[in-house]
């Protein structure tokens, strides 16, 4: 499987996410620069990590979200390509319009660095087919802006369609996202967004390896 | 030819900074502060004349870039 993880001036993430993805796929990630304007031939994933792209000017996500590399992924996106956004990668690639709805400033205001639990409520994804359904797994967030918001009628359809893959268990919603939701898919199923760093809770020395199952559903899918 | 472009939080967007000023200014001694609400102004100076042409492109740069429209309004005036 070749996977492929972007870096933008200010993302931070990238090496632990290339480092998640050596050790299911067994390949080094290609690191993709955001002025490439082609993405490599037979890319299986391409991953839109965390970080702080552009130092969050204008909205987090922004500037990041109409750079080269953006187009050509949104581009190859529309015709199947898995992409997984994780925190200011979510924020990218809902930007970029992607996915639905928007994440905005969490609603206590504070930047939130902690483990939540997370519930798996769409187990039919490629990221999270190797998990059972209503699953809580322990994972970190580390964000100010995770508050996701759509419209009333997008939030009815991603409930009804079963879009939200991932929720904050009850009392656990760090940000104040509606419906605690923590991560969404697209409706072809190809492009998934989440606030979550699961990328930091697979190996012994992370204390817990929780998330693991959800790299090794990249595997199957 | 200058631009300056409002962009506001559409309403029943949740403003947790427009909150927190509130909050703040009630306890500065501010009494009678409704509500607020948190936006951003921007300053374009354009090489353009014609002010139909100036309001269209800046349209289109709030549009790509300058308001996401999913959560926020944007109003502009010329001048």
């Amino acid at each position: 499987m070749k996977t492929a993880v972007v870096t933008f001036p200010g993302i931070n993430r990238e090496t632990d996410m290339m480092r998640a993805l050596k050790l299911v796929t067994g390949k080094t990630p290609v690191n993709l620069w955001h002025t490439e304007t082609e993405l490599p031939r037979g890319l299986d994933l391409v991953v839109v990590p965390g970080g702080f792209s552009y130092g969050d000017y204008l909205r987090c996500g922004a500037i990041a979200a109409r750079s080269p590399i953006m187009s050509a992924i949104r581009a190859k996106a529309l015709e199947g390509l898995k992409v997984l956004g994780v925190c200011n990668g979510f924020q990218i690639i809902t930007e970029a319009g992607l996915l639905p709805g928007a994440l905005v400033r969490n609603a206590s205001l504070h930047f939130v660095c902690r483990e939540v639990q997370l519930r798996v409520e769409n187990n039919r994804t490629f990221f999270t087919n190797r998990m059972k359904k209503g699953a809580v797994v322990s994972c970190p967030v580390a964000h100010g802006e995770g508050n996701y918001i759509c419209d009333p009628k997008t939030l009815t359809a991603l409930e009804a369609e079963g879009r939200v893959v991932f929720r904050y268990a009850a009392g656990t919603n760090p940000n104040g996202a509606m419906n605690d939701i923590a991560g969404i898919v697209n409706q072809a199923g190809n492009v998934i967004g989440m606030m979550p760093h699961p990328e930091n809770m697979i190996e012994p020395l992370h204390g817990r390896m929780d998330c693991l199952p959800l790299f090794e559903s990249l595997l199957a899918a | 030819m200058k631009a300056k472009v409002k962009v506001t939080l559409k309403n029943g967007v949740l403003d947790p900074q427009g909150k927190a000023i509130e909050g703040a200014l009630g306890s500065l001694g501010f009494f009678g502060v409704e509500h607020v609400r948190q936006g951003k102004y921007f300053e374009i100076d354009l090489a353009e004349k014609d002010p139909a042409k100036a309001r269209e492109q800046v349209r289109a740069m709030c549009d790509k870039l300058i308001a996401n429209t999913v959560i926020e309004n944007y109003d502009i005036e010329l001048g």
